[in-house]
């Protein structure tokens, strides 16, 4: 190529436009579009034909109208038999925050003396052993959930080291229950509340804990005190990414639950795929962004921005 | 004891929760060789379920699209991250920047099975009103582009935030263009971010269920979804020994990386100490 003096627009004053366009329209067209399809459906009258995507302007008697409905949004809250506020989907809601708030509650409880004790680890060791955590990630999420079902199973290793060992006759029922449930949803999403803890910790300044330690303030007062208020916006962040994928989650109940442990995903997929009520699995949806993941992201922002600024200070 | 547990509760909370990570990995391992299918005996050492999963024309057609999928989406992911990151964080203002922001980061934190939902109506729509496209692998590729993209995102834009400005124009002083800037100066300086954010949407596509759930058709089964259907109906040791085999493919793959990464930025310390000893030098290739 010659390299000719800058004359006119260089290919780069042409290109740059694209730069924003391409990923924009690309986000437009397979994010922004979906989301307004999932609006429309949830209110389509379906009519005779039980068609999701009938149109909302019809003719009726010659005259012109627009049919919409908003029965989709009042059958998550009212049951058939015009029972207000008894509903299944209520149930897998109230059932899916449950499992979310306890998870999120194991995982701090799992996670944070281990992010601690890694953040205090010989600076040797860290690198190797922050990379042992985030190894389990990399490989496959579903076989590892699935493994679970191998060991809990009642002909599974647990059960029958209780039993030659003599603490029980028969296989106590670990699978297809609570128990079950939070093991799963507990080790998958351990590493997402480690990470952000981890990292938080290790910035930790040392010398706040040595002042503490040195006007007398014993071990466990310290970390009351000091350690964990200061680790506040690490244990948000952590909580935050437990919480929200909790509460959408599919495969683990699908693999590790019982009847009785139907959450919100679930009931999605069957109401989309079983039922084939398009307008309903649509307005589930949009209740679960509005109420749960929509708040959540809006406070994870702020208090991100919170810490940001705390540091610029 | 209680004097023992107290020095050694680090030590000890550490290997119990590292046992805990690691308990379910050793089990698909261990009795991926297992001679019968038992799950809590190991009856003998056997190849036979390795053999067993050659012989599953369901999972090895399955591996090889999700292989397809997993290549395709992950390029296309990390190409469409690293322009929409580039135009986040370089082009300044300019009108819809925090729509695009807000668009590129929702998928981070939306539920799975709702990106899956709406895209299907998204493509039953389109397919009603143009007859294009059939639920297959193009859908499915389509919507780990789109989750893909988003984690990509996320890696590209903290790299492209840290890297020096005055590189660029240093080298655009010295009569360089910016688009042989950007190939020149940037690109060499991004190669380990682009290639983590390129691994990392790839394993994202070649995990997941969800998403190919719904936007799979009739005959098109992911890898993980052919995994899903004989979970859901039992115990399978193919299924342990497919894991056993993936582990192995992601442990060299880790280790591998870790390495290069490593010999990266020792390379770059080096530079770094002799630049700030001579004069300023700049990673400028070609």
């Amino acid at each position: 190529m010659s390299s000719r003096p800058e004359s006119g627009p260089s290919v780069w004053g042409r290109l740059r436009p694209l730069v924003v366009a391409l990923p924009f329209v690309w986000l437009l067209f397979f994010f922004a579009l979906p989301f307004v399809i999932l609006l429309r459906i949830s209110i389509t009258d379906m009519g005779e034909q039980l068609d999701p995507f009938a149109s909302l302007l019809r003719t009726v008697n010659g005259q012109l109208g627009v049919f919409v409905q908003v029965q989709s949004f009042i059958s998550l809250l009212r049951g058939s038999e015009g029972a207000w506020f008894d509903t299944l989907y209520l149930e897998s809601y109230a059932l899916s925050l449950r499992y979310a708030f306890l998870t999120t509650a194991l995982c701090l409880l799992v996670g944070y003396p281990f992010a601690y004790f890694l953040a205090r680890a010989r600076p040797a060791y860290r690198a190797l052993l922050l990379l042992m955590v985030m190894l389990p990630f990399w490989t496959s999420f579903l076989l590892r959930v699935y493994a679970w079902k191998g060991i809990l199973a009642d002909q599974g290793v647990v059960n029958q080291v209780l039993m030659a060992l003599g603490l029980t006759e028969e296989p106590v029922p670990l699978l297809y229950n609570d128990f079950s449930m939070l093991i799963g949803m507990t080790y998958v999403y351990l590493p997402f509340m480690v990470l952000p803890l981890y990292a938080n910790l290790v910035k930790a300044d040392i010398r706040l804990i040595e002042a503490a330690q040195d006007l007398g303030a014993s071990a466990w007062k310290t970390f009351w005190l000091v350690t964990v208020p200061l680790s506040r916006s690490g244990i948000v962040a952590g909580s935050i990414l437990v919480f929200i994928p909790c509460v959408g989650e599919f495969v683990i109940p699908s693999l590790l639950g019982g009847a009785d442990n139907i959450m919100i995903g679930r009931v999605v997929w069957d109401e989309m795929f079983s039922s084939n009520n398009w307008p309903r699995a649509s307005a589930l949806s949009i209740s679960m962004i509005v109420l749960v993941i929509a708040p959540l992201a809006w406070f994870n922002q702020r208090v991100a921005r919170k810490a940001a600024a705390e540091q610029a200070r | 004891m209680s004097g023992w547990l107290n020095r050694h509760i680090a030590g000890v909370w550490l290997a119990a929760v590292f046992a805990f990570l690691y308990a379910p990995l050793a089990f698909l391992v261990v009795f991926s060789f297992n001679s019968t299918r038992q799950d809590a005996l190991f009856t003998g050492f056997s190849l036979r379920w390795y053999s067993a999963l050659m012989e599953d024309r369901r999972i090895v057609d399955g591996f090889l699209l999700s292989l397809k999928v997993a290549l395709t989406s992950a390029t296309l992911a990390t190409l469409l991250a690293t322009l929409a990151a580039y135009a986040l964080v370089r082009s300044g203002a300019f009108r819809g920047r925090s729509w695009m922001a807000a668009m590129l980061n929702a998928p981070l934190v939306m539920p799975e099975v709702i990106i899956g939902m709406s895209l299907l109506l998204l493509f039953v729509g389109f397919e009603r009103l143009a007859g294009w496209p059939d639920r297959g692998a193009l859908t499915i590729i389509l919507g780990h582009t789109l989750l893909g993209m988003a984690y990509a995102a996320v890696v590209i834009e903290s790299r492209l935030k840290e890297l020096d400005l005055t590189l660029e124009e240093a080298a655009m002083d010295l009569g360089c263009r910016r688009e042989s800037v950007f190939f020149l100066v940037m690109l060499p300086n991004m190669t380990q971010a682009l290639a983590a954010a390129w691994l990392l949407t790839f394993t994202l596509s070649f995990d997941d269920v969800v998403i190919s759930e719904f936007l799979s058709g009739p005959g098109v089964t992911t890898l993980p979804q052919v995994i899903f259907g004989y979970a859901r109906r039992g115990i399978n040791p193919s299924i342990y020994a497919a894991a056993a085999l993936l582990m192995l493919v992601v442990t060299v793959a880790v280790a591998g990386f870790g390495w290069y990464t490593a010999r990266q930025s020792a390379a770059r310390a080096r530079e770094q100490s002799l630049s700030t000893r001579d004069s300023p030098s700049v990673t400028v290739r070609g």
